[in-house]
């Protein structure tokens, strides 16, 4: 047996994942296939289960049941089917496999941009220090920030922290690259050129798994949206559907009413 | 009052007093370099251990706390060999308690500091695929240095001064160097002048020299 998904050629397979904390329970059965070079957008109240679920990608957080792998390989259990939780070791190398970029940026305070995107290149991926070097400078001059190599990031601003943010996370090459509502502390007038990095790196093919608000950007970058409420999949499909104001889905309308009386 | 001050004795016997100031900042240095290793190692441990362990430690750092330094240095100096078959000069034994009671603050003020690295930090340093020791190592550690280097100051100021309960074994630091004096010469309060001033004044070069280093600490790159 090769792989139990039901679709192959899913690089990431989410099947049927449930998780609670407590008595709440935040993910019900979700099951969501994202094939190589998808850019899927998952929106929805707070509350919702988006982060949760981008969370369980790289195991950062666990789940209860369910599934969740990357090109055939389970996350953070163990081969067999015996849901034993991989050893931290396989979990950090699981995980070099995914990018994340966070909403709080959360860079390293006491490294340079270079320095941040440096650490996993060296430390993960065994680069020597120039050859990491390099590679930095690289992404640094993607994302715009070619100058500030040699910045801490208390030097820089939010907009900027945040583009180091997916350099550090695309540096590695990660299979997919997890997006945690990445402009949502930012100030508005910031908030494009951060999205104009991740539209770039869309077209070069990255496969990206994003959780956002900004729904003008979901509907033009986005293959397909997939809308959670409750802690399930409530409607998926791509944008023009999912985003259609004549929507029947009763909980998706409401959002979209809310999002559109508040942010337009 | 008649008395007027006289300080030609003190002068005189001054080098008792300079010896004494280079075996204070000594022993502070020595018992402070192996108190960060006591406190780092027991806080690291605490915050990845189970109940017993976090347990034990904690006895250590309270009984440490709510022991004198005094008496801890009686205890060290005059009870142990007692107790035990082990023989070290006063000067050792010092060293040995007062890196144990220095051990024992900056285990709390590594531990709060570990515990105050952001969620994100660790989040993030897990995300790009980092072992747990290589976040300890690359990410907690320096974040909590950061943190922690004001309270770390500002331990090794008072250790600076702590080293004064040295004198009650007769190891001859700056304070035993004082009451030396005194004895041969009743200059009190002279001597007492001098010595203030001088832990003062070291104190105070002392703190603003750590000043100095953490400022580069959080802009070095």
């Amino acid at each position: 047996m090769a792989t139990s998904s039901s679709d192959s050629a899913a690089l990431l397979d989410i099947a049927e994942v449930s998780k609670s904390f407590g008595s709440v329970e935040v993910l019900r059965s979700v099951s969501l296939q994202v094939a190589k070079g998808e850019v899927v957008t998952v929106i929805g109240p707070s509350g919702s289960g988006k982060t949760t679920l981008l969370r369980c990608v790289n195991f950062l957080e666990s789940y209860d049941s369910g599934s969740i792998r990357i090109d055939g390989k389970e996350v953070g259990f163990r081969d067999g089917g015996q849901r034993q939780r991989r050893s931290e070791r396989d979990l950090a190398s699981m995980r070099a496999e995914t990018g994340m970029v966070f909403q709080s940026f959360n860079l390293f305070p006491h490294l340079t941009a270079a320095g941040n995107i440096m650490l996993g290149l060296t430390k993960v991926r065994g680069k020597s220090k120039s050859e990491a070097r390099a590679i930095a400078e690289h992404w640094l001059g993607r994302v715009g920030l070619a100058h500030k190599a040699d910045s801490l990031p208390a030097e820089l601003s939010g907009g900027q922290q945040q583009r180091v943010g997916i350099a550090r996370a695309v540096a590695m090459e990660p299979k997919i690259l997890l997006l945690d509502e990445i402009t949502s502390a930012l100030d508005p007038e910031l908030v494009g050129e951060v999205l104009a990095v991740v539209k770039s790196l869309a077209e070069d093919g990255m496969t990206m798994v994003m959780v956002t608000h900004e729904m003008a950007f979901a509907r033009d970058a986005s293959s397909r949206i997939v809308f959670m409420a409750d802690g399930g999949v409530s409607a998926v499909g791509p944008p023009r559907d999912v985003l259609a104001a004549e929507t029947t889905n009763e909980r998706l309308r409401s959002f979209l009413a809310r999002f559109r009386a508040s942010h337009f | 009052m008649g008395y007027t001050l006289n300080f030609n004795l003190i002068w005189r016997h001054f080098d008792k007093l300079s010896g004494g100031l280079l075996l204070s900042l000594e022993l502070a240095v020595i018992s402070i370099a192996i108190g960060i290793v006591i406190g780092l190692v027991l806080a690291v441990w605490y915050v990845s251990a189970g109940r017993v362990v976090r347990g034990i430690i904690a006895a250590y750092v309270e009984f440490i706390r709510n022991v004198p330094l005094i008496l801890l240095v009686y205890l060290v100096f005059y009870g142990l060999p007692t107790v035990v078959d082990i023989a070290y000069s006063a000067q050792t034994s010092f060293v040995a308690t007062l890196a144990l009671y220095s051990g024992a603050y900056l285990v709390e003020v590594f531990r709060s500091g570990l515990e105050a690295v952001p969620r994100g930090q660790i989040d993030a340093g897990k995300a790009i695929g980092l072992t747990p020791w290589q976040r300890l190592i690359h990410v907690r550690l320096p974040t909590m240095m950061r943190i922690t280097l004001p309270a770390l100051s500002n331990t090794f100021i008072s250790l600076f001064k702590d080293t004064s309960v040295a004198s009650v074994i007769s190891v001859p630091e700056l304070t035993y160097g004082a009451q030396w004096i005194n004895f041969n010469t009743f200059r009190i309060v002279e001597v007492y002048l001098v010595v203030t001033a001088m832990y003062l004044v070291t104190g105070y070069v002392l703190l603003f020299a750590l000043r100095l280093i953490e400022r580069w600490y959080r802009t070095a790159r």
